[in-house]
């Protein structure tokens, strides 16, 4: 606002504090919604903890906002508990989504790193293929994929958990937009001519540079796989090798009244929390990667 | 030779083979993995097929019978519109929330102040075992269960929730809102925060107010990412899972106003074994999804279609000058 006419003054004068005035509410407003809104994200969590450190007898009179005392003796109960073997789930959930993450982002990259680098004259058909297929949901072909591992008896073991994760058209097309920005084709030159191979370059050179998109879609892929319900229930029969979401369900579909309620909080629990830990400890980063991901520049 | 086309010809073609080399591993999973077992799939909805009682059914060819059946024995249209259903009521308040929370995040005048807080509190449930996160509504909203105890204390009537079909429906729809509304919302800042700040001053100088801005500046201007968020969204929408089935059980109740299509796909597979009807199944989702991927894929392109022909204008404009 520089200085005007003084018969102007008195009027931007006045219009300056009723839009002061409005910012004011309109600041007030943006506070309570997000602070109601945060609430809403945060309660439920809250009472989870909550009803996860009271006994089932307290659990069941009712709804308490303080936490109880049990918290060590519903853990106690939950790893004995030989129905519901936690610690076996949590470790099969851990390999089968660290598997999925290295796989799934050391592949997408080398694709991404194929078509951002070579030109050759299936190039362009091949971005545009997985452009195309991107979108395509796993559902759509479960039920031959489940025939065909029945087939080869790969049901009841992690490779068709794992494998499939190679081909991952969405974390390809992330790592593909990282490269555009990132990898200028000049270091690839560059290597070429210190005589570097073209596969030593790939995991020498150009992996450390994409080091950020790496991390930021590992993370992703590991988040999604521990998360995933569908197929796993669908390849995983035995109790040994259950992850956690198919014991989730399996508490869900016994006559689950009958549990220990202490037991099933803390199983919920159990299953949400060490992801929530992770991501607090990375959550700038991982916002960041979101807002990365999914705007085209 | 001082033309430096020939040489960076000749590297061309040295190289090229390295682009299909380390193309392998992904088209050689994506063909293994989904592409035969896609085509197995198609090949399974022209039979009937299926297991009654310790009795296998077929394999018996029956051409489209089971694409007619799906919809008149099957009740797929019940289990569409369910989806539908569900889906919306999720993703309306969803888009509305986010859209308002982008527009106040990125408002440099309204200068909120602990955005980071807000912003890692409202995306955390975005990372939440789906399964896990219905299971612990099912234990809180269950009757005699935490809220329902708490509405008493609160001398409110209890309810039923999840025995009143828009009970259920309005749970399914929350757990899905607080689940996408924090991504969404990070997704369309950065489209705001990408639109070149001098538009804004622009029209604020023309002295246009802020509704009016963000209906003729804002909006138009987010369009491709706010259309990517409406197809991606149907798509993860089309596919909705976990949540349903673990708070009904997998069985859709009540009165089964809460089965949605991947659901029925499940019980196919399990429960009924019932392959013909599957595969056809999973042909419709294919071709549904298909659409939806397509517009999603003319959507990111649309820019550069856009940005090549803003420069051939200016080119051809610059012919006529």
């Amino acid at each position: 606002m520089t200085g005007n006419t003084t018969a102007a003054a008195p009027v931007r004068h006045r219009q300056w504090t009723r839009a002061r005035v409005l910012l004011l509410l309109k600041r007030i407003l943006a506070y309570t919604v997000l602070i109601l809104l945060s609430f809403l994200c945060l309660f439920f969590f809250y009472l989870l903890l909550v009803n996860a450190s009271r006994n089932h007898g307290d659990i069941q009179t009712g709804f308490s906002p303080v936490p109880g005392a049990f918290f060590g003796k519903n853990w106690e109960t939950l790893m004995s508990s030989t129905e519901l073997p936690v610690w076996r789930g949590m470790f099969n959930s851990l390999l089968v989504s660290g598997c999925v993450a290295l796989l799934s982002t050391y592949f997408s990259a080398l694709t991404a790193y194929a078509i951002h680098t070579y030109q050759f004259r299936l190039r362009n058909f091949a971005f545009k293929f997985i452009l195309l297929v991107m979108m395509v949901p796993s559902q759509v072909s479960v039920l031959g994929f489940v025939e065909m591992m029945n087939d080869w008896q790969w049901t009841d073991s992690f490779m068709p958990l794992i494998l499939p994760s190679i081909a991952a058209p969405a974390v390809f097309f992330f790592m593909k937009q990282y490269m555009d920005s990132a990898l200028p084709l000049a270091i690839v030159e560059a290597a070429r001519i210190d005589g570097s191979p073209e596969f030593t370059t790939f995991n020498m050179i150009v992996l450390p540079i994409i080091k950020p998109a790496l991390a930021v879609q590992a993370i992703f892929t590991f988040v999604s796989s521990w998360n995933n319900y569908f197929t796993p229930a669908l390849i995983i029969k035995t109790k040994e090798l259950k992850t956690l979401p198919i014991l989730i369900a399996q508490l869900r579909s016994s006559d689950w009244l009958k549990f220990d309620l202490g037991q099933v909080y803390m199983m919920i629990a159990l299953s949400i929390l060490p992801v929530i830990a992770v991501y607090l400890c990375l959550s700038k980063f991982i916002i960041r990667g979101v807002a990365v991901g999914s705007v085209k520049e | 030779m001082q033309h430096n086309e020939i040489p960076a010809r000749h590297k061309s073609v040295s190289y090229a083979k390295w682009g299909y080399i380390f193309l392998i591993p992904f088209f050689l999973s994506f063909c293994i993995f989904t592409i035969i077992p896609l085509g197995r799939t198609f090949y399974y909805s022209t039979f009937e097929y299926f297991r009654s009682g310790l009795k296998t059914i077929g394999p018996t060819p029956v051409g489209l019978r089971n694409f007619v059946e799906i919809f008149s024995k099957a009740d797929l249209g019940k289990y569409l519109w369910n989806t539908l259903w569900l889906w919306l009521l999720g993703f309306i308040p969803q888009i509305i929330v986010s859209l308002v929370l982008a527009v106040w995040f990125t408002d440099t005048r309204l200068h909120l102040r602990g955005q980071g807080f807000f912003k890692t509190v409202i995306y955390m449930p975005n990372l939440i075992m789906a399964s896990a996160f219905s299971m612990l509504f099912f234990a809180l909203f269950s009757d005699g269960g935490p809220i329902n105890s708490a509405m008493e204390m609160l001398r409110m009537q209890p309810y039923s929730f999840l025995r009143n079909v828009a009970g259920t429906r309005g749970l399914i729809a929350l757990m899905n809102f607080l689940m996408w509304f924090g991504n969404t919302t990070i997704v369309l800042m950065a489209a705001i925060m990408g639109i070149d700040t001098n538009l804004f001053e622009a029209a604020e100088i023309d002295g246009t107010n802020a509704w009016t801005t963000f209906w003729h500046v804002t909006i138009p201007l987010i369009k491709p990412v706010l259309s990517y968020t409406l197809i991606t969204s149907m798509i993860g929408g089309l596919q909705m899972f976990d949540v349903p089935q673990i708070l009904t059980n997998g069985n859709g109740n009540p009165n089964r106003s809460c089965m949605t299509i991947i659901m029925l796909l499940n019980n196919y597979m399990g429960k009924s074994k019932n392959y013909g009807y599957g595969g056809a199944l999973s042909v419709i989702l294919f071709v549904i999804t298909s659409v939806l991927g397509l517009l999603v894929y003319y959507v990111l392109n649309t820019d550069e279609r856009e940005e090549r022909k803003l420069e051939k204008r200016s080119r051809m404009g610059g012919v006529q000058l």
